[in-house]
């Protein structure tokens, strides 16, 4: 059967998809809570405040969670999908804990991201600093030239804190996957 | 098979053009262990009584023609996706989102909101009960108006089935006109146009129509064949 095409997320999807907690994975107060935020940028470097970002990731352990609950937080345990509108600064932040590996490669969240102008979404991962022994061997990784793979690479900005910019087009043009 | 989706720059959809990626996409060998083989899950719980009923989101019901608009998700062999989180936002009978940025001169309906929620059902089946929304204007081009749809969100199985698209209404004449629905590839664009359905018209109440929602294959499946 032919699928069902893709069509873009449009301008106006901000009273309807992002939902109350939807950044917040797990409480920013869990000690091992970790934020990962950054910037959705165009192809002229210019904030894409009209975004949306979806995070999917297993636990700190590396296990797929099978818990319902992302839409209704707090109830259950680590469910690993998180979802934020960007800001008028193109911002998005999400408050989880850090990826375990799964499948022999590296740490790893996957994220989507859907805009206006975007008719289907980008797919990327964001990878950890400090995972580079990892890295080396990711089968994922390993397909991306090695003077991309940095754009896949989250920089640790302070103490459980990481910047994951996403740039759509131009200059570091983020590594985006055909799934 | 043919890919049925839009190449993500097409010149007459202006949008694209500083946010299409311009490098080739990376293609993973994804195993059927990779993160996104798999997809998050959501449960009733989690949702209102009446998410999927957008005509029963304010004290009273919303002005326009009642409709309901229901069909099933499906993986590419045909068979139900389960337990699948369907959403969907749509604009007003006016043509106008419950949406601060949009400008359109045309009536807000306090009893619209235009945004609700399902999971599919054992056979994969979502149904919502709504308006129908207006067609609208917008900046792309001279004289640019889109036809009326509605946006639909689905998770299947995997995160890489993960779709939003937009649904529409057979016979539009704005067809022709909006470079979004004909960004599609045109072996595809028939698969975003729903079917009117006497079946599913309620007697004296609300008209009915059919859509379903064919996913992409998922790694597993992809890896066994």
């Amino acid at each position: 059967m032919t699928r069902t095409p893709s069509q873009t997320v449009g301008p106006f999807f901000g009273f309807a998809l992002p939902y109350g907690g939807g950044p917040q994975i797990v409480p920013q107060w869990q000690p091992d809570a970790i934020r990962i935020g950054g910037r959705v940028l165009d192809g002229a470097g210019d904030p894409v405040p009209d975004a949306l970002v979806e995070l999917w990731q297993p636990d700190g352990q590396g296990a797929i969670s099978r818990e319902t609950g992302a839409l209704r937080r707090g109830e259950r345990g680590f469910c690993g999908f998180g979802r934020c509108g960007t800001d008028g600064d193109g911002a998005y932040w999400f408050s989880t804990v850090k990826p375990g590996p799964v499948g022999g490669g590296a740490p790893h969240a996957a994220l989507l991201v859907f805009a206006r102008g975007l008719l289907k979404p980008v797919a990327t991962r964001i990878y950890f600093p400090g995972d580079s022994e990892a890295h080396a061997t990711d089968p994922v990784l390993s397909l991306v030239e090695a003077q991309r793979r940095p754009t896949l690479v989250a920089v640790r900005t302070g103490d459980r804190q990481y910047r994951f910019d996403v740039r759509l087009q131009g200059e570091n043009e983020t590594v985006f996957f055909a799934l | 098979m043919s890919d049925p989706n839009p190449p993500y720059r097409s010149s007459a959809y202006t949008s694209t053009l500083l946010r299409a990626p311009a490098r080739p996409l990376v293609l993973p060998k994804l195993g059927p262990d990779a993160v996104e083989a798999s997809s998050p899950v959501f449960g009733h719980h989690e949702l209102g009584a009446l998410d999927h009923d957008l005509t029963r989101h304010a004290a009273t019901e919303p002005l326009g023609e009642r409709i309901i608009v229901t069909g099933r998700v499906l993986e590419p062999s045909g068979r139900p996706v389960r337990g699948a989180l369907v959403e969907i936002w749509q604009a007003n009978a006016a043509g106008r989102y419950a949406h601060l940025a949009d400008q359109h001169p045309a009536p807000l309906d306090p009893a619209f909101m235009g945004a609700g929620r399902c999971l599919t059902d054992d056979e994969g089946r979502y149904r919502f009960v709504t308006i129908k929304p207006g067609a609208y204007p917008w900046r792309n081009h001279h004289n640019a108006w889109r036809p009326a749809h509605i946006h639909f969100s689905v998770f299947g199985t995997a995160f890489t089935q993960r779709l939003v698209t937009q649904m529409y209404f057979p016979g539009d004449p704005l067809f022709a006109h909006d470079p979004i629905f004909q960004s599609v590839p045109e072996f595809a664009r028939d698969r975003l146009i729903c079917g009117f359905d006497l079946d599913t018209t309620v007697p004296q109440w609300a008209l009915g129509y059919q859509w379903d929602i064919v996913l992409g294959a998922t790694p597993a499946e992809g890896a066994a064949g």
